[in-house]
């Protein structure tokens, strides 16, 4: 009781100081704890992924299409159980800085695979029935303040015009890491405007969506649909949706790694930080400890103090910091939806905050309950001031 | 004044000898010490700077090492115990008193003198019975809930003497008491210890360059250059 009385009245003793390392914890957990949610959000895209969807595309290159025509072959594959197919549009609403991802889709199957987007009933019915029909995300309806009736237009970029859509329906996700900025359309509306205005680009698809009746069946599948269109002028690659993902991902993964790396040099300077705080308090109070000894206090006493009060400050800081991250984590999700359509932070990040905090706090208390605990009386004693 | 070696000591130094590293540099601080302290008896160490009388106090009080030689206090030759049962030694048998007074500035005055308290077995009722009683013996009463930081100079020293006697060791010491005090002050906390003497029977060594509070000491001894220069050295 004793001991947590001197820790928490030291702690505070020099109250600026105290208030800058805490802030300065605070701040570095709160980075800390977003740059790890942008590195996990990376990777939501895959976490999110099914087990039991394959994607076929063109094998020299995503950028290459498809025909039309390999989606009643690849339904004759054993195992198969639906196909649908898309492509990026890669449209732009008034701006670029409005970006979200908009896809050109095989409406019905498409929706049906992907159960984690819930659309009501009456809305998927009217949206599979109107070839100028779309769906949008909640949160990209939110953004833009969109409901269902209004008519959208993008612009363009593969596929250039100004390409019309009433909205037909709003979607949200059935998980928290389900994307709900997307916008889809009818293939057949791009298909069949595309065939008009380019068409040497018309009946080819961007990529297959294939779902199985076992998932365990999915090598065999892939392999067994690749191997129906070897040799041919657009072979194919199949994979799982995860490593289709996956694939996305790698392209930025050296950026992940380097996030990764910033994250944990801003957790090794604010440690090199709070150690020089610590050490700066010990030597001011090597006195005092020198005095607890001579009064009869052991090494361990004075150890608890001064470990004590580096931990009350870098908790204080980690939590600090773990409250802040709520808020931050939501303006971001809110004002930065475009880049950032999914920003929840995991409960394991707000552990490894506090684990980061603890660290933090051990690392720096090291030395000065060292110094602390192992000072002689006699030279203790002589550093009064 | 009476130089003579008591029967009965309390303490008891046989040719102690102690020095300093400093450097390659071996430096003697004090050599072949030998005397002994009365139970009761009011001993005050002067010498010049560096005459080696706050090493001797230490040593003494169980807070340094000697090189050689031995200390006996109140039966127990501290000089062979080991660094915890010198701390455990310390907590029941010697007060402090210091310079700078030593107290925490985070704790008040009863806290400060609840401190040697806190490594005995006693209650917290226990305590605080002894803490008033302490405070109240140097007149501090009214001042338990106050801070280091708002009491004066000598009511800090008062506090310090509180906390030296609050676990009635057999023998105190004090460094300089009256060092950092004016002179009111320093009157008032020598009287203080000479109430300890004569009211309470503490024996008492205290350090000091002052010849008015040496004059307050049942004895002198000087140190010259790590030696005793009245003999015993």
């Amino acid at each position: 009781m004793f001991i947590l009385k001197l820790i928490l009245r030291n702690a505070f003793r020099h109250k600026l100081r105290t208030i800058l390392t805490i802030v300065g914890v605070a701040v570095a957990v709160l980075a800390f704890g977003l740059l790890r949610t942008l590195v996990d959000l990376w990777y939501a895209g895959v976490e999110a992924s099914s087990a039991s969807r394959l994607v076929t595309r063109n094998a020299i290159s995503l950028v290459f299409p498809l025909p039309i025509s390999y989606k009643d072959r690849i339904r004759q594959v054993a195992g198969v159980k639906e196909v649908s197919w898309g492509n990026w549009f890669g449209g732009i609403y008034r701006e670029e800085k409005n970006f979200f991802p908009n896809f050109a889709i095989e409406p019905k199957g498409y929706l049906e695979m992907y159960p984690e987007y819930i659309i009501p009933d009456d809305q998927r019915s009217a949206f599979i029935h109107d070839r100028r029909g779309c769906v949008v995300g909640r949160k990209t309806a939110e953004r833009f303040g969109w409901k269902t009736g209004d008519t959208v237009t993008l612009r363009g970029t593969i596929f250039p015009g100004q390409w019309a859509f009433v909205i037909r329906g709003i979607y949200r996700g059935a998980r928290k890491n389900t994307d709900e900025t997307q916008l889809f359309f009818h293939w057949e509306y791009l298909n069949e405007t595309v065939k008009k205005t380019i068409p040497r680009r018309a009946d080819q698809v961007g990529f297959y969506l294939i779902e199985l009746k076992k998932p365990e069946e999915a090598a065999e599948v892939s392999l067994a649909v690749d191997a129906l269109f070897r040799n041919s002028l657009a072979e194919t690659l199949t994979e799982t949706e995860k490593a289709f993902q996956l694939s996305f991902v790698s392209m930025t993964e050296a950026i992940m790694i380097a996030i990764k790396i910033v994250s944990y040099v801003v957790i090794v300077i604010i440690m090199v930080v709070a150690a020089n705080t610590m050490a700066m308090t010990a030597r001011e109070r090597i006195a005092e400890y020198a005095t607890l000894k001579t009064l009869g206090f052991g090494a361990l006493h004075i150890g608890c103090v001064v470990f004590g009060e580096s931990l009350v400050i870098s908790l204080a800081g980690g939590v600090l910091g773990v409250i802040l991250t709520f808020p931050a984590a939501h303006w971001i999700e809110t004002e930065l939806s475009q880049f950032f359509p999914v920003f929840t932070v995991a409960p394991l990040t707000i552990w490894l905050d506090l684990a980061a905090a603890v660290t933090v706090g051990l690392v720096a208390g090291i030395f000065p309950t060292w110094r602390g605990s192992t000072i002689r009386i006699a030279d203790g004693l002589r550093r009064i001031g | 004044m009476d130089t003579a070696v008591t029967p009965s000591p309390i303490v008891s130094v046989r040719n102690v000898s102690k020095s300093y590293r400093r450097g390659s540099q071996t430096v003697p601080v004090l050599e072949d010490i030998s005397f002994d302290i009365a139970v009761g008896e009011f001993l005050a160490l002067m010498g010049p700077s560096g005459s080696g009388k706050s090493t001797l106090l230490n040593l003494i009080a169980g807070i340094d090492q000697v090189d050689s030689g031995t200390i006996t206090i109140g039966g127990v030759e501290i000089t062979t115990l080991a660094e915890a049962e010198l701390a455990a030694w310390r907590a029941a048998h010697v007060g402090f008193i210091f310079q700078f007074y030593n107290l925490m500035p985070v704790l008040t005055a009863f806290e400060n003198v609840e401190l040697p308290l806190l490594l005995t077995g006693l209650s917290r009722r226990e305590r605080r019975e002894h803490v008033e009683m302490a405070l109240s013996l140097v007149n501090l009463s009214d001042r338990m809930d106050h801070y280091p930081s708002q009491l004066s100079g000598g009511q800090q020293q008062r506090v310090a003497i509180a906390r030296a006697v609050v676990t009635d060791p057999d023998i105190l010491v004090a460094d300089e008491p009256t060092g950092d005090l004016d002179r009111v002050s320093a009157g008032e906390i020598l009287s203080l210890m000479d109430r300890l003497v004569h009211g309470f029977g503490k024996t008492i060594i205290m350090v000091t360059h002052d010849p008015k509070a040496a004059e307050k000491a049942h004895m002198i001894r000087h140190l010259e250059k790590g030696i005793l220069a009245d003999g015993g050295g």
